[in-house]
Order: C-alpha cells, then sequence, then structure tokens
C-alpha cells in the first residue's frame, strides 16, 4: 500500500519530464542521430559512425572560426563589465522619477528586436546616409567601407554588441548596489575610506554575485552570436567576421550538408558547457575563498 | 575626546517641512560631558538615529549648530569630526581578514604600520578576536562580525566619541550581556564619551551613567537611570521606563489631597501647592512605590485582578473604580485575594499636569 503511494509520486514529476523532453532532449537526439549517419533521403541512409566529428575536428575554417569566437567573447567580456559596471556606479543609489527614466533609457537596446539591431547599424554605419558612418567617413576623413575592411567589419560588429549588451550588465550591476545597505557607505566613511577604497571593498566584494551571473549570460549569448552580424556583415568581408554560429547556419543550410553540421553542433554545444562550467566553478569557489 | 553640545538642533527629512510634524527632530539644546556613557532611549521613530547621524557628521541638521569642545562642527564630514560609529548590523569588509577590517581606519589616515600593527593587537586582545585575526572577516558569526565593526570604532585612539546605533540588536542574549560588560570595561579604561542608542531599557540603564529619552523627535528628559525612575520629568518616560511602567490616575485636588476614582488620597502639601489651575492632573506612582497595607488601615480600596509571579517579585494589577493600578510586591509577601487597601509612598508619588511633572 506505502508502496504504490510512492509509485504515484513519479505523475507529479511528469509535466517537467515532458517539458525537457520535448524541449531538449528530443532535438538534441535527433541531431545525435543526424550525425553519425549520411543521410541522402528519407529512405537512404549510412552509418559512418565517428567520421563526421573526425572531419570537423580538423576543419580548418572552422578552427579559425572557433579561435575568432573567443578573441569576440573575450573582447566582449573585457569591454562590456567595466563598462556596464561604470554605468551603473554613474545612477543615483535612491530611487526617484529621474533614476526610472535613466534605467528605461538604458535599457532600450534590449527591447528592440535582434535583426532589427542588425538592420539599425547597417544604415547607422552607411557613409553616404549614415550619421556615424558619415561622420567617419567625412568630418574624420578616414576612408570607411566596413563590408570591405575586415578591421572596420570587425570594430562595427563590437560596437553593435557593445551598444546592444552592455545596457544587461548595467542593469544587473546596478541591481547588486541598490542592495548594498546605506550602513556600508556610512561605516566606509566614517572609516575615512576613498571613492576608489569604497569601490574595491564594498560595491566590488557585494556585486559578485550579479557580476558572476552578467559573465556566465554574456559569455554563453556572445559565443550564440548569430543574428546581428548576419545582418550587418553577413560574416564577411571574406570569412573576417564569420563566428561560429554563422559558419554553421551556411554549413547545414546553405551546403545542406546536415550530417557534417550536426557534428558541429554537437563539439559547439560541448564547448559552450564545458566554458560555463569551468567559469561558474572559478567564480563559485572565489566566492568560497573568501567566505572562509 | 570632545564635549558635544547643540545648539538649536532641528532636522526634517522634507526639502520644504511646514507643520511640526514634518520635523525628525524638534529644536533643541542638548550637552554631552566629555567621556560620559549616554544611552539614547526611545520607540522606533523617535529620532534618535536621526540624533546619533547628526552627532557622527553623516547627517546635516537642517538648523542649527554642531559643536565639538566649543568649535562649531556642523560642516564637517565624519572624518574630520573624528567620530567613530558602530551601527545596527555588522558592517564588516567581506574580502578582507580580521586584522585589514581592524587596521582599515587607520590605514586610511596614514598611520604608520607598526603603530596600526601594535593598536589592532591591543583592540583585538581587548576584544577576544586575536585568535581569528588571520581569518577572512566574511566567514565570522555575527556576534564576531558585530565585534570587529566595534573594534574598527576602537581602534583609533583619538576618536571625539564613539556612537553606537542599537548594536547588540543582532547578538545572541547571553553574548549581549558580555559585549555590554566589555563596552563598559572600555568605557572606564579609556574614559571615552560613549553614545548608545537603544529601544531596550534594560540595556540602556545598565550600560549608561546618563539616559536621554527621547520621543516623537523631541528629548524628554536627561537624567541618570534613577532619576528617571524616581522622577519622570513627563507621563511618556514613566510609561516607557520602568517594567511594568509607573500608573497614571487622573485625579481632582482638595483642600489636602486628591480625589482618585471617588476615594481619597492624602498628598504632601508642597505637591498641592504647586498644582497649577485649569490643567488635567495625574497622579503618578511607580508599582514599586504602592504596597498592600493590613486590612482596614487607611488607604485606597482596590479590587485585585490578577496576580503574575515572576519569581523575583509578583505583579498584581488591581481595579481602582475604572482605573488599573499595577502594584509590585517582594515574591514573598502575599497578596489579598479579592479586595485589598493600597497605600502609596509619598516620597515617590508625583503629581502631573498635562503630562509634565508638577512635583
Amino acid at each position: 500500500m506505502e508502496k504504490w503511494q510512492d509509485q504515484r509520486a513519479w505523475l507529479l514529476v511528469m509535466p517537467v519530464v515532458l517539458l525537457v523532453a520535448f524541449n531538449a532532449l528530443i532535438p538534441l537526439m535527433t541531431v545525435v542521430n543526424y550525425s553519425v549517419q549520411d543521410i541522402f533521403d528519407s529512405t537512404h541512409r549510412v552509418f559512418v559512425g565517428t567520421e563526421w566529428f573526425r572531419e570537423m575536428l580538423h576543419n580548418d575554417r572552422l578552427h579559425a572560426a572557433l579561435l575568432r569566437q573567443f578573441i569576440f567573447s573575450g573582447l566582449v567580456l573585457l569591454i562590456e563589465l567595466p563598462l556596464g559596471v561604470a554605468i551603473a556606479l554613474t545612477i543615483p543609489r535612491r530611487s526617484g522619477w529621474g533614476t526610472s527614466a535613466t534605467l528605461v533609457l538604458v535599457a532600450l537596446p534590449l527591447l528592440i528586436p535582434w535583426n532589427v539591431i542588425g538592420t539599425i547599424w547597417v544604415i547607422f554605419l552607411r557613409p553616404d546616409i549614415g550619421l556615424l558612418g558619415h561622420f567617419i567617413d567625412s568630418t574624420l576623413g578616414i576612408h570607411f567601407d566596413y563590408p570591405t575592411v575586415p578591421s572596420q567589419a570587425w570594430l562595427s560588429v563590437m560596437m553593435m554588441e557593445v551598444w546592444h549588451w552592455t545596457p544587461l550588465v548595467v542593469l544587473l550591476a546596478y541591481a547588486g548596489l541598490r542592495s548594498i545597505p546605506d550602513a556600508y557607505y556610512q561605516a566606509a566613511s566614517i572609516d575615512g575610506a576613498s571613492r576608489w577604497s569604497v569601490f574595491l571593498y564594498i560595491q566590488l566584494p557585494k556585486m559578485r554575485s550579479v557580476l558572476t551571473i552578467a559573465i556566465l549570460l554574456r559569455f554563453m549569448d556572445s559565443f550564440l552570436i548569430y543574428t546581428e552580424p548576419f545582418v550587418l556583415t553577413g560574416g564577411g568581408p571574406g570569412d573576417s567576421t564569420t563566428f561560429l554560429s554563422i559558419y554553421l547556419v551556411k554549413m547545414a543550410l546553405g551546403q545542406f550538408d546536415v550530417g557534417r553540421a550536426a557534428a558541429f553542433s554537437i563539439i559547439y554545444f560541448l564547448i559552450v558547457l564545458a566554458f560555463s562550467y569551468v567559469f561558474y566553478q572559478v567564480l563559485l569557489r572565489a566566492g568560497r575563498g573568501e567566505a572562509r | 575626546m570632545a564635549r558635544i553640545e547643540f545648539k538649536d538642533i532641528q532636522h526634517s527629512y522634507f526639502a520644504e517641512p511646514s507643520r511640526p510634524k514634518d520635523y525628525a527632530l524638534q529644536p533643541m539644546h542638548m550637552a554631552w560631558r566629555d567621556g560620559g556613557a549616554y544611552a539614547l532611549l526611545g520607540p522606533s521613530g523617535s529620532g534618535k538615529t536621526t540624533l546619533l547621524n547628526i552627532i557622527s557628521g553623516l547627517l546635516r541638521p537642517s538648523g542649527g549648530a554642531v559643536l565639538f569642545d566649543g568649535k562649531n562642527v556642523t560642516d564637517l564630514t565624519p572624518v574630520e569630526r573624528n567620530i567613530a560609529q558602530v551601527f545596527q548590523f555588522p558592517v564588516i569588509y567581506d574580502t578582507m581578514t580580521v586584522f585589514d577590517n581592524l587596521a582599515f581606519p587607520l590605514r586610511n589616515r596614514r598611520v604608520p604600520a607598526a603603530e596600526v600593527r601594535a593598536r589592532v593587537t591591543e583592540v583585538a586582545e581587548m576584544l577576544e578576536l586575536t585568535d581569528d585575526l588571520k581569518r577572512r572577516a566574511a566567514g565570522l558569526a555575527a556576534d564576531a562580525k558585530q565585534k570587529v565593526s566595534l573594534g574598527r570604532g576602537l581602534v583609533r585612539s583619538d576618536v571625539a566619541a564613539i556612537l553606537f546605533d542599537e548594536p547588540l540588536t543582532v547578538i545572541d542574549p547571553h553574548l549581549k550581556w558580555r559585549l555590554r560588560r566589555k563596552l563598559k570595561e572600555i568605557h572606564k579604561r579609556y574614559k571615552l564619551t560613549l553614545i548608545y542608542v537603544t529601544h531596550d531599557q534594560g540595556e540602556a540603564l545598565t550600560f549608561a551613567d546618563r539616559v536621554v529619552v527621547m520621543h516623537e523627535g523631541r528629548v524628554l528628559q536627561e537624567g541618570t537611570p534613577q532619576e528617571l525612575f524616581e522622577a519622570p520629568q513627563h507621563r511618556f518616560v514613566g510609561y516607557f521606563i520602568g517594567s511594568p511602567g509607573m500608573n497614571f490616575l487622573p485625579c481632582r485636588l482638595s483642600a489636602d489631597g486628591a480625589e482618585v476614582a471617588g476615594q481619597h488620597l492624602p498628598l504632601a502639601r508642597h505637591l498641592l501647592a504647586q498644582a497649577p489651575a485649569g490643567q488635567a492632573l495625574e497622579i503618578g506612582v511607580r508599582p514599586e512605590a504602592i504596597d498592600f497595607a493590613a486590612a482596614g488601615a487607611a488607604g485606597l480600596s482596590v479590587a485585585v485582578r490578577d496576580v503574575e509571579d515572576l519569581g523575583t517579585r509578583k505583579v498584581a494589577t488591581c481595579q481602582l473604580g475604572d482605573l488599573k493600578l499595577k502594584v509590585v510586591v517582594p515574591p514573598e509577601q502575599p497578596i489579598p485575594a479579592e479586595r485589598g487597601t493600597v497605600t502609596f509612598n509619598a516620597e515617590l508619588t508625583r503629581l502631573y499636569a498635562d503630562g509634565q511633572l508638577v512635583g
């Protein structure tokens, strides 16, 4: 009797099991399915084992895209985190209509659909009619043509990314700052702490948990970036702004190379998973070290 | 060390205060003796913390001047005033060790390293933190964290005063008692000016040589614990200090005494002489100053409603006409079961007019 009741408890977790199954497991298994077979049509298929994986791991274009991706995500973290924290520090701690208005304005880029962001920057950067493009090209006198100059393409993608996602870091950092009780600032002012000391010993440690989230989110999102650079540069000129996702989509939909693309997807997924895990562990350990 | 004075200090948190209610602190003069141990006592929202922050300089008063040893410091920062303050919740610098936490105020003032070491070691010893000096402060228990906060206040030998804003709120009761002893010890040894905010009268009365009672932004009385107990200047002080608080009995004066709930209570001549006309009069008497008399003796006749035996004393709740009267007697003393006669200690019987002490 008791055992029967225990078994029934499984029913309670069924919704979650089903949700996870349809959400994650079944699509993932489909990809695994593709990655170990060569599929010609619905009836003709050949099991190829790890062939696609071996091929992808030795693919030079993938290596280049991966390196590009790491440089991109590294730069994103290096620029967006300090910038986001710096902006958050300038927003008044007390709530009021000014603070609320500032936060809404800061958060605006986060509300724009991603392909629209790309389109906005395409126009913004045009040397003939775009505000910024025209300014660089005509006023500063620097020849600006980002679709043909790789360094300018990179700069453009970076600017767009920073403009789009720094607000998220600002919001997170600001939330962290708001949670610090006034007594900390009062104690610091009585202890004679400088502005820099207050930042280093109070604000930064108290922001650690939100900044951990910011680092994880920004790393993963920037590592998976697709829409905005696809709209802005299409991955060009050449392959110069072809990040992993763009390359993957080119392979899967452009060349309809489903087997290779599936193997690529799984490798991609494992890289993101591994890095997120490492980041999380490192930051968690740093936190525990401080609590000791 | 410094003598601290308030001249016409008042404060409002509103930009344009118009009514007296807008003021967190009503206009006041105050003086804190150099080396005194003061307790600021009052219910929540009575302006204690506001007053404290005005002393430390965290808050600039809307009006008036703060003087340290006669020097106007109203516009000076807490650092310039050289004040130490301990807050309700422990404030520690999470990433630093206990040693660095204690050294922080000194290092910020560019004190030489050797002196920093000496001071920190001394303060750590005093607060029994020596074994924790190398530990990260974030991992300490709440009471140890509060000791670190306290230590940062004590580490500077030259502070004008140390201010405490309900510092023992988060501490366990048995540790509370030890920390309070520690504070008294430190006060004795270093003759520091200590100002201690609390809403706990037990804490205030055991810690301080002088207690300042606040209510609704006003200082109602400043005095020794005994003065507050025996002669509360204001109805609120009598009610707030003591457990249970003072009994207040509305009365009408007659030629040689007062009419209380239809019964006659003889009063001392000087009280009758000082009573102002046309104001609401009340007799104020501590439960401890009331005694049960033998049946048939002169006194007020009451009905005993309830008796609480607290071990060290008994509290009887009596009915005197429409009025309630609390009586405290030693535990061994019998209390009449239903009706009894009570007498008031004449020396401790006070007269209040409109809530203010008459005599």
